[in-house]
């Protein structure tokens, strides 16, 4: 049996009220709020904090297989999931790639996935897909759009989500597309795009599949497929289809809180439709772009196992309402802003962050065997990598530890408004790990004014500065949630 | 282990005036505080054997050798952060006690006011800082940690803090040399804007250019030179961090440990035993409020978690029984980082000479410097105390 073995998923704090866009441009604003990516998130932090959620419970030496999927890649050039595997504490050996540039990128990483297994090659593939896609100011796309993620983990064991069939139709379309050189989403116009592409290749998938999987639609305990551009699109295929509403998941739960995450849209709510799922359940799960890739998932028992988790209904339930326009503007940094008259970021040191990409970007600090004091230092130069107990003195006698997961506590605080920050004030936290070790984080995801000491933290991976091209990750403190 | 104490004298100081000196540069300010020093002194520059140079943003000791064109003798620069004044002292005064010069200059400067940054350069923007918190972020939160242990509320303790800085501007406005010399209010302070939270705009030391400079002779030099008009070394001491208060949860953020123990050692080297009582007059590195505060108890003028008592009782204030500050400190001065710790000792010098004009504290006998290079929880800290 092979399918899915757990999922996680990821929202961001910060929801834009689509008033918001119209209070800043006139015309018309669509109903409900969207997902806005924080200034420190990219498709890459999203994309590692849905498969933390996904392998909470399992033994990451278990995964031998990471495969990122996204249409809003940090690089042209350079992969993703490699650098996603270090914070994931993956072993080197895992297989590693990105799927890009198609909205069903992710379904197709699921469908290698599910190949790969089969095929004995792998054993536990995690597939992560996240999208911050960019659409130009003022538009309704810029309205529709959304910040997201989630991730699946797929193997031959504990099987929550046996795949029992699947189908693929590849198509041209040029429905949406982005240039090489385009920072913003084009798109052709919605009634073509439609008529002949979403209206017509989603059932066309899906009815190959049903007869490959000798199915008919009222077999189906839910149907799960992201809606076009329109989301109105989706109610008609859901027609053309002969499925009855009860029977689908519903695309506006996401689209009126979160908005269209791109290709990691089909998965939020596969993601989402699995928290009520149930054994005995049939699944019909599609995502579409540029062709569809169709599968039935058959629900196990081993359903009613699977330890809670933070899913998609806890990170649409745990929000911040945005005040301004003008911060999404700051934060995606779709305009240039009077910099801080301070001195310019150094530009980044490649060997560097290289050479200390575990403690970096993993967040492993050490151990002493001598004392048992963990402790951690992200630096500032010359007391890393650490090779003298801070506390005894003993040199070179550790064992790894590592921080990212443990909760941690408030030791003091500052909220500064001279170091420059893309949302001032930067607040910056001492904290103290549960089992012992501290070290400084910025504080993310907060209200300034309610940090307090003894405040309970926990850690989340970020985006610290981009230079000379490369987006540098660490981790920050984040009021536990 | 030996001590500097009664072995080397002070025979010369000089100071520029500091402040935003848009039309002076390093060259000006080392030219002028040498050239008062030396006058000072009854020297000339041919007699100077060797120089130690203190700056954070200057580079070698061709900086002060180039400026005054010294002829083919050594000169170096040290560098210890904020601490790198003392540090230039503590090379000249090293070389004079172990012989192998008879006099030596030590000269502090920076040109801060050409970085083009508020407030001090920080290191938030360094590439292997993985945390965006400016100087004053990292001294705000010990402030904060204060605050919460020594239970004040957010008042109490901005207005503890506002004292500080009160006193201090209240000595400014008598020297004509500092950078800041208005006269300010608490209820100045307490309304500034934040700098970094609690730390308003007056709990942060101004940013300025200047520089200072000494002589440094052996006693028997020095009577020569100025008969009884000298100051002498009577202690030295440096303590360096091994920065563990950022990685050990056994560090309390609400004092210094490197200014504690540098104190205690600088104490031993001096034969000071109850520092409160026999300590006439500090200048500390006050780059923040809450640093005057905290040394106040690290050098054992105030009881831990007291400070505020002697605050409000005016212990630190002119006329107070401690006057810290003299001249207006860090907080009217501004801080050229490597000048600063000269600075100091030249306040000192000049009040155990008598020559300290409107500010003159009666009869001092021992003058202490405290110069704090890095944060809070993983500084160095020098400790100079003179006396007569």
């Amino acid at each position: 049996m092979i399918g899915i073995t757990s999922y996680g998923a990821y929202i961001p704090w910060h929801r834009m009220d689509r008033q918001l866009c119209l209070k800043a441009w006139g015309g018309f604003a669509i109903p409900g709020e969207r997902s806005v990516a924080y200034y420190d998130e990219d498709s890459l932090t999203m994309a590692v904090e849905s498969a933390i959620n996904c392998l909470q419970d399992f033994d990451p030496e278990k995964v031998d297989g990471l495969f990122f999927a996204t249409t809003t890649s940090p690089y042209k050039e350079k992969e993703c999931a490699a650098t996603m595997a270090i914070p994931l504490n993956l072993r080197r050996e895992t297989r590693t790639a990105d799927f890009n540039t198609s909205l069903r990128c992710a379904t197709t990483a699921i469908l290698m996935a599910y190949d790969s297994i089969k095929a004995g090659s792998l054993n536990n593939v995690l597939v992560t897909a996240a999208d911050i896609r960019l659409a130009s100011p003022s538009g309704m796309q810029e309205q529709g759009l959304g910040d997201g993620g989630a991730a699946f983990l797929l193997g031959n064991k504990n099987v929550i989500a046996e795949i029992i069939a699947s189908h693929t139709i590849s198509d041209d379309l040029a429905a949406n597309w982005r240039a090489d050189s385009d920072t913003f989403l084009r798109a052709w116009e919605d009634r073509m795009t439609q008529d002949e592409g979403y209206s017509k290749i989603l059932p066309e998938t899906v009815a190959a599949l049903l007869e490959k999987a000798e199915l008919t639609t009222k077999d189906l305990a839910k149907a799960v497929f992201d809606p076009p551009g329109d989301p109105r699109g989706h109610a008609k295929a859901v027609k053309d289809m002969g499925l009855e509403p009860g029977q689908v998941e519903d695309p506006y739960k996401l689209f009126m809180t979160v908005g269209l995450t791109g290709c990691a849209m089909a998965p939020m709510m596969l993601a989402h439709a699995l928290e009520d799922a149930k054994p005995g359940d049939k699944i019909l799960f599609a995502g579409y772009g540029n062709g569809c890739n169709a599968f039935i998932f058959q629900i196990t028992d081993a359903i009613t196992k699977l330890p809670e988790r933070k899913g998609i209904s806890k990170y649409l339930a745990n929000k911040n309402p945005m005040e301004k326009y003008n911060d999404y503007l700051r934060w995606r940094k779709i305009i240039q802003l009077e910099a801080a008259r301070r001195q310019e970021q150094q530009p980044i040191r490649v060997s560097a962050i290289w050479r200390e990409r575990k403690q970096l970007m993993g967040l492993w600090g050490v151990k002493c065997n001598k004392c048992g004091t963990p402790q951690y230092d992200n630096g500032c130069g010359t007391t890393t990598p650490i090779r003298v107990c801070a506390k005894c003195i003993a040199q070179d006698d550790f064992e790894d530890y590592c921080f990212s997961a443990l909760k941690a506590k408030v030791f003091s605080f500052t909220n500064d408004q001279l170091a420059p920050s893309i949302d001032p004030p930067s607040s910056v936290v001492l904290i103290e790990f549960e089992g012992g070790g501290r070290a400084f984080f910025d504080l993310t995801d907060r209200v300034a004014d309610e940090i307090k000491i003894g405040m309970d933290i926990e850690m989340t991976f970020r985006k610290v500065f981009e230079s000379r091209g490369i987006s540098n990750y660490f981790w920050k403190a984040r009021p536990a949630r | 282990m030996g001590s500097i104490k009664d072995r080397v004298a002070i025979v010369g100081m000089g100071c520029t005036k500091f402040g935003t000196l848009w039309d002076k540069g390093p060259t000006d300010l080392i030219v002028e505080a040498v050239n008062e020093a030396c006058e000072d002194a009854g020297i000339g520059l041919d007699e100077i054997e060797a120089g130690w140079v203190g700056t954070m943003f200057g580079t070698g000791g061709r900086s002060v050798s180039e400026a005054l064109r010294m002829q083919y003798i050594p000169f170096t620069r040290v560098e210890n952060a904020c601490a790198s004044g003392i540090e230039a002292l503590r090379g000249a005064a090293y070389a004079v006690a172990a012989g192998i010069y008879d006099i030596c200059l030590a000269v502090g400067f920076d040109k801060l006011k050409d970085e083009g940054t508020s407030g001090l350069p920080g290191n938030e923007n360094r590439t292997n800082t993985m945390y965006k918190s400016s100087m004053p972020g990292s001294f705000a939160m010990m402030a904060n940690k204060y605050f919460e242990r020594y239970g004040l509320s957010m008042k109490e303790g901005k207005e503890m803090l506002a004292k500080i800085s009160v006193k201090s501007h209240d000595n400014g406005v008598l020297n004509p040399k500092a950078h800041l010399r208005k006269k300010i209010t608490v209820e100045k302070v307490m309304n500034a804007p934040i700098i970094a939270s609690p730390l308003g705009l007056f709990d942060c030391c101004g940013v300025s250019d200047g520089a200072a400079a000494a002589i440094v002779t052996t006693p028997e030099i020095a009577k020569k030179l100025k008969g009884d008009q000298v100051v002498y070394f009577k202690a030295l001491q440096i303590s360096t961090s091994p920065t563990t208060g950022r990685v050990l949860t056994d560090y309390d953020y609400t004092h210094v440990e490197e200014s504690y123990r540098a104190g205690i050692a600088a104490y031993k080297e001096a034969g000071i035993t109850n520092p409160r009582e026999e300590i006439s007059m500090a200048e500390v590195h006050d780059c923040f409020s809450i640093t005057e505060a905290v040394t106040m108890e690290d050098l054992q003028f105030s009881k831990r978690g007291k400070v505020k008592e002697d605050i409000d009782n005016g212990t630190f204030r002119l006329d107070g029984k401690l006057p810290v500050q003299p001249d207006g400190g860090l907080k009217c001065f501004g801080h050229p980082i490597g000048a600063s710790g000269i600075r100091m000792c030249y306040e000192m010098y000049l009040q155990l000479l008598g020559k300290a004009g409107e500010r003159q504290i009666k009869n001092p006998a021992l003058g202490l410097c405290h110069n704090q290079g890095y944060e809070p929880f993983a500084p160095t800290v020098s400790i100079c105390i003179v006396g007569l």
